[in-house]
Order: C-alpha cells, then sequence, then structure tokens
C-alpha cells in the first residue's frame, strides 16, 4: 500500500520558479507517467519526491504522512537512474545487497531477499560480474533489481530506457510493464518518449514548463487532449495542425474551413461565432484518401513503414500535412490525391490554443 | 619500369610495413634512441666503475682496484643503516601525510563554498615553490627558534620556542617535503573526485548511505586508482629528495636527517671518497628499481581492474 500525494508543489530556483504548483494524487498500486519536453521539469519533480532536491513550497505526503523534511533513505522509494549509477567497484550482487548492508539486514535474509530478485531479473549468471563486464539491457536490470531489494513503497524511474538502442527499449519497455504488473508496486515514471508513455501507464501528467497540462489516461490524452500543445505531444507521427476559421455553429458541431478542406466537426463551439479563428487538429492516420473526388493536393513523401505508409501530401494552399494510410498504398511522391479528415476524430482549438468540447465520446476511452 | 616505381610509395601504406620501411624508420629513430642510451648509460658504467676502485679526491696515490671493499665499508657503516631508515621514515610520512590530508582535502574542496576558487588557487600554490626556496622559508621564516612565526607564537602564549630543526630533524624536514607535495595530492585527487558520477552519489543516498558511508564505499574506491598513481610519483620523487635537507639540516645533527641521497653526496662532495659515493649510487639504484618493480605492479593492477 503507498500512495503520493503532491499538494501544490513549488520548486524555485535563486528567483526562477521551475515548478509552478503541481498538484497531483497517485493511488495505490498506480503507474503514472511524467511526460514532456526537455526542460518542463519532469525529473526535478521526481527528484523532489525522491528526496534528492528540497521542495521549495507545498507538500508531499507519502502514504497520507507528511515527507518534505524527511530523508532520501526515511522515505521508503527506491530510484533507477538514466545512466543506472551502478556502483562500478562492486559485483551485481554487492550492488544489489548495499542498501540492505547500510540498513543493517542479518545476511542470511539479505542472500535469500537478493536470490529472489536475481531470479525474478534473470541475472543469476551474473551476481558475480562488475557493471562494466554486463550489458546495458543487463545493468538496467542491476538497477530495477537495487531498487527492488529493498522492497520500496513506490518506484522512481528517470529515463531509464533512454541509454538503450530501440531493439532493446522496445523490450525493456514490455519487461517493466510486466514487472509492473507482477509486484504492483506504485510507480511513477520520467520520460520524454511519449511512446514510452502510452504503452505503459495507467495515467499520465503531462507537464509543460513546470506547469501540468493534463492527467489523464493514455487513450484520453490521445482522444481529448485538452489544448493543443498536448494534442501535438501525445501521438506519434504528430497531428496536423491547420490554422482555420468557423463557416457556422450549430448546437453540436461547428464547420471549419482551411484552404482546400472543409469539415463538421461534433464539437460545443460555446461562445465562437462564424469568421472565428481556430485550429483544425487532425491525425495523419484519421485522414482517408478520396480517391473520387477532386485531388486537393500533390504527394511530396512517401515514408514506406512496412505495415503503413505516410504520405506528406502539400495542400492547394501552401500548407503541408502527414495522410497515414496502409502499407500497399500505391502512391509515388507527385500523384495528385484527395484527403479527406475524419469529422468524429477532428480536434477544434480555440486563438489561446484551448481544445472545443468534444461531443463524441471514444468507445475505448476510460476514466473520465 | 619508371611508372612502377613511382606506384610503390601509393601502395605501401596500405599493407604491413615493409622490410626496407622498418629500416629506414629505425635508421631515422636511432638519434634520439642512441643519445638517451648513452645519456642513462654512460653514468651508469661510470659509476659501477668507480664503485669497485681507490678513488679520493684528496690522496692521488690511492690508485687501482679496491674490489668489494667499498661495498664492504658501505654496508658495514651504521650511518649508512640510518640513512636507509631515515629514507624510509621520509618517504613513508610524506605519504602517508600527503595522501590521507590530501583525499580528506579534496573531498572538502570539491564542496561548493564561497570563494572555493580562490582557496583552490591557495592550496596549489605550495606546489610552484622550489624545494630550495620553500626549505629556506621554513627554516628561517617560520621556524628560526629567535624569529620565526612559530616561535612568535609560542612565546604569545608563554611557551618556550623550540628549535625544531637541531630538536626535531627529520620530522620537521617530514612536514616541509609534505608541505611541498600536499597540493600534488589534492590537485589528482580533485580531479579524480569531480570525475565521480553526481548520480551515484544520489543512488548512494537513496540506498540510505550518509556522508561517512558515501566516502567509504563510493568516493574511496572510485579514488583509489589515482592514489596509487599519487603514490607512485611521490615515491620516485621523496627517494631523492636532497635540496630541503641540504639547506636546512645539511643532513644533521650528526646523520639524524641523512637520507640515501645526501649520504652519497657528502660521501663524494665532503668526505671526498668518489669509491665510496659511487658504490651508495649503486645501492641507491638497486632501491629505486626493487621499489620501482613494486609500485609498477600494484598500478597494473589497479588499472586493470
Amino acid at each position: 500500500m503507498a500512495t503520493v500525494e503532491l499538494r501544490d508543489i513549488r520548486k524555485t530556483y535563486s528567483d526562477e520558479e521551475i515548478i509552478k504548483g503541481v498538484s497531483l494524487t497517485i493511488h495505490d498500486r498506480e503507474f503514472v507517467v511524467f511526460v514532456g519536453p526537455s526542460g518542463c521539469g519532469k525529473s526535478t519533480l521526481l527528484r523532489m519526491i525522491a528526496g534528492l532536491e528540497d521542495i521549495s513550497a507545498g507538500e508531499l505526503l507519502i502514504d497520507g504522512v507528511r515527507a518534505n523534511e524527511k530523508g532520501p533513505a526515511e522515505r521508503g522509494l527506491a530510484m533507477v537512474f538514466q545512466s543506472y549509477a551502478l556502483y562500478p567497484h562492486m559485483n551485481v550482487y554487492r550492488n544489489m545487497e548495499f542498501s540492505l548492508r547500510l540498513a543493517g539486514m542479518p545476511v542470511a535474509e539479505r542472500r535469500q531477499r537478493i536470490a529472489d530478485v536475481a531470479r525474478i531479473l534473470q541475472l543469476e549468471p551474473y551476481l558475480d560480474h562488475k557493471p562494466g563486464q554486463l550489458s546495458g539491457g543487463q545493468r538496467q536490470r542491476v538497477a530495477i533489481g537495487r531498487a527492488i531489494v529493498r522492497n520500496p513503497k513506490v518506484f522512481l524511474f528517470d529515463e531509464p530506457l533512454s541509454n538503450l538502442d530501440a531493439a532493446l527499449r522496445g523490450q525493456m519497455r514490455v519487461e517493466l510493464a510486466t514487472l509492473h504488473r507482477r509486484l504492483g508496486a506504485t510507480t511513477i515514471y520520467v520520460t520524454h518518449d511519449q511512446v514510452e508513455a502510452m504503452t505503459m501507464a495507467d495515467r499520465i501528467v503531462v507537464l509543460r514548463k513546470g506547469v501540468v497540462e493534463q492527467i489523464g489516461t493514455p487513450l484520453d490524452l490521445y482522444h481529448r487532449p485538452r489544448n493543443l500543445f498536448v494534442a501535438q505531444f501525445m501521438g506519434s507521427p504528430t497531428m496536423n495542425v491547420l490554422p482555420a476559421h468557423i463557416v457556422s455553429v450549430t448546437d453540436h458541431a461547428a464547420t471549419v474551413t482551411t484552404g482546400p478542406l472543409t469539415v463538421t466537426v461534433p464539437v460545443d463551439a460555446g461562445s465562437l461565432q462564424p469568421g472565428a479563428a481556430v485550429t483544425l487538429g487532425v491525425r495523419p492516420e484519421h485522414i482517408g484518401l478520396d480517391v473520387a473526388g477532386a485531388p486537393q493536393g500533390l504527394v511530396e513523401i512517401s515514408e514506406r513503414l512496412g505495415a503503413a505508409t505516410l504520405l506528406h501530401v502539400r495542400l492547394s494552399d501552401g500548407r503541408q500535412i502527414v495522410v497515414q494510410t496502409g502499407g500497399d498504398n500505391m502512391n509515388a511522391p507527385d500523384s495528385a490525391v484527395g484527403v479527406t479528415p475524419d469529422p468524429a476524430h477532428c480536434h477544434l482549438f480555440d486563438a489561446d490554443g484551448a481544445a472545443l468540447d468534444r461531443l463524441a465520446a471514444h468507445p475505448l476511452q476510460v476514466g473520465s | 619500369m619508371d611508372q612502377a616505381a613511382r606506384r610503390i610509395p601509393v601502395a605501401a601504406p596500405v599493407g604491413r610495413p615493409s622490410h626496407a620501411r622498418r629500416t629506414g624508420g629505425a635508421l631515422l629513430l636511432s638519434p634520439a634512441v642512441i643519445l638517451l642510451l648513452i645519456w642513462s648509460l654512460v653514468p651508469l658504467a661510470m659509476t659501477l666503475w668507480y664503485s669497485v676502485r681507490r678513488y679520493n679526491l684528496v690522496d692521488p696515490t690511492q690508485v687501482g682496484f679496491a674490489g668489494a671493499s667499498n661495498y664492504v665499508y658501505l654496508l658495514t657503516d651504521p650511518d649508512f643503516i640510518t640513512a636507509l631508515l631515515n629514507t624510509a621514515i621520509l618517504v613513508g610520512g610524506v605519504l602517508v601525510i600527503t595522501v590521507g590530508l590530501g583525499t580528506l582535502l579534496a573531498v572538502l574542496f570539491d564542496q561548493s563554498f564561497l570563494g572555493r576558487g580562490i582557496a583552490r588557487v591557495l592550496v596549489i600554490s605550495p606546489f610552484f615553490v622550489m624545494p630550495t626556496v620553500s626549505a629556506l622559508l621554513w627554516k628561517n621564516l617560520m621556524l628560526h627558534p629567535i624569529y620565526g612565526v612559530y616561535s612568535a607564537m609560542m612565546r604569545a602564549v608563554g611557551l618556550t620556542p623550540v628549535d625544531w630543526l637541531s630538536r626535531y630533524p627529520l620530522a620537521t624536514l617530514v612536514m616541509i617535503v609534505s608541505w611541498e607535495w600536499l597540493p600534488f595530492a589534492i590537485l589528482i585527487l580533485l580531479t579524480a573526485i569531480q570525475s565521480l558520477d553526481a548520480e551515484q552519489k544520489e543512488a548512494a543516498r537513496m540506498d540510505g548511505a550518509g556522508p561517512l558511508a558515501q566516502f567509504r564505499y563510493i568516493i574511496l574506491p572510485h579514488l583509489s586508482r589515482a592514489i596509487t598513481v599519487v603514490i607512485m610519483i611521490e615515491t620516485i620523487f621523496l627517494l631523492a629528495v636532497f635540496a630541503e635537507i641540504s639547506v636546512t639540516t645539511a643532513g644533521g645533527p650528526g646523520v639524524a636527517s641523512t637520507n640515501l641521497a645526501f649520504l652519497i653526496y657528502s660521501r663524494a662532495l665532503l668526505q671526498f671518497d668518489v669509491g665510496g659515493a659511487s658504490a651508495g649510487g649503486v645501492v641507491a639504484i638497486v632501491i629505486a628499481n626493487i621499489v620501482a618493480a613494486f609500485l609498477l605492479r600494484a598500478v597494473a593492477r589497479n588499472l586493470e581492474a
């Protein structure tokens, strides 16, 4: 059982505020991912929870008890660092034993615990090895093992996969998700990679410049981004964003036009009047190719990924959009195509970048 | 044929160096190698030669082979044993002080505090003072029983000043030489500490390690390689400490502060016994090589790990 509660947490360096008031409740056994571009303060926030950075203002509660003044070791958390931070002169066994030894645990109990963890992480053959003799993935597992042996209330991960190559990253992602299912420990995970966030998180916290932009389940963020920043940050390839203006408004939809495209989007337009400037957002996977209609643009580049093809289409008004089509799409560069965004999956943002409420709920969407 | 000959230099660097190329390279290297050989082999040969000769600068009638008698005379001389012991105390004492204090100060100077840049320059600066000058500074400015700073301080609190250099000659020398070499140790160890990954210290903090445990389990093992290097380099120089002794105590009182280097000097240029001094030189070479062999093995093992 472990919950973490942040109450208006702030961090100030000299006179610059890095974290501008973050409030968040992390439930027991939850896997929460902090995601955002570099410099958004996600690592600082994690280090404040860990106790490695002081909290300038606000309150941190672990299991309902104020932990602001507790040292890193007393908080009962364990952290996996980006550089793994293994102790290079100790072998794998000693690395995992270090915290237990400092805590004064009897040798027999230590050995038992490390053996258990080594079995879970398949580290048994490497217990005598020094970190320098291990591969990146193995070191990563040792770092995780060092966190697990302490039996912490909460696991903290600081971009743990960013030093691994793409294939290994995919594999470790699955291993981490499996491990979380198995241990059921509360986990806070920091990453700049939205794929890691989408695939592993129960809930995602999107940060920008020290401010929480949105908190929600992965699909919540994907289907109902609260603003333009979240919309563009989540999802790969990135959402197409086109400046548009409103043509007409009804109770349950707004019709907008941008260049050669006119779309009727099922949103609550609120106080917006026809003629108002808005931003139309539509993901590449939600744009279809219209074979019958008049061509609206030219294919500039086609990126063939095998399972899918990304067509970079130059619209007749000069704007470029990305369309995701099937892997067997035959359109070559310079061929003329018509594009039709799926109105149900279009997003509208007002002049400030805030999303207009979408009226169609997605069937997979949970938690909102 | 002319063309074929011209092509060879282009093709040659790709494969293995040809025999002709290697010979050419050796030929070009030879002036430097031969010069270095002469530089080190000739003095060695002459020392060996003189060490078996009767050769006294004040008595030209003493000539001819001495056989082993120079060595016998030296090795049975109680002064030689004293000098050997003094050398060991000097080297060992300075090593303990500089490495021990150097490690602690390096950790201290790694912390951020006001005026750290200036403090770092100050702590390094004794290294730039040449040995004779620093020995004179200590002898006359700091430790002089009448107008030295220490004597003034002792008198100020009602104590009788101590004539350091005649009462505790060797301990004073250890202190002076330590003062000269401490900056070197700090410099090497500080740079080594700065290369320690900050995340490792943070991981140790998360694991519950306090400052002492961090020092014992993280910082000290990280420094072990640098410490070996400091010990090796300092030992090489400390075996040959001469200027400080010559300036302050001239080996005395008696032979209380005479080390091997100074003993050889006094044999040759104070007692004018070149043969005996050469025998001492040969013994010094043997000792230096034994020490070097041990140190190099220790360093090699440490660098491997």
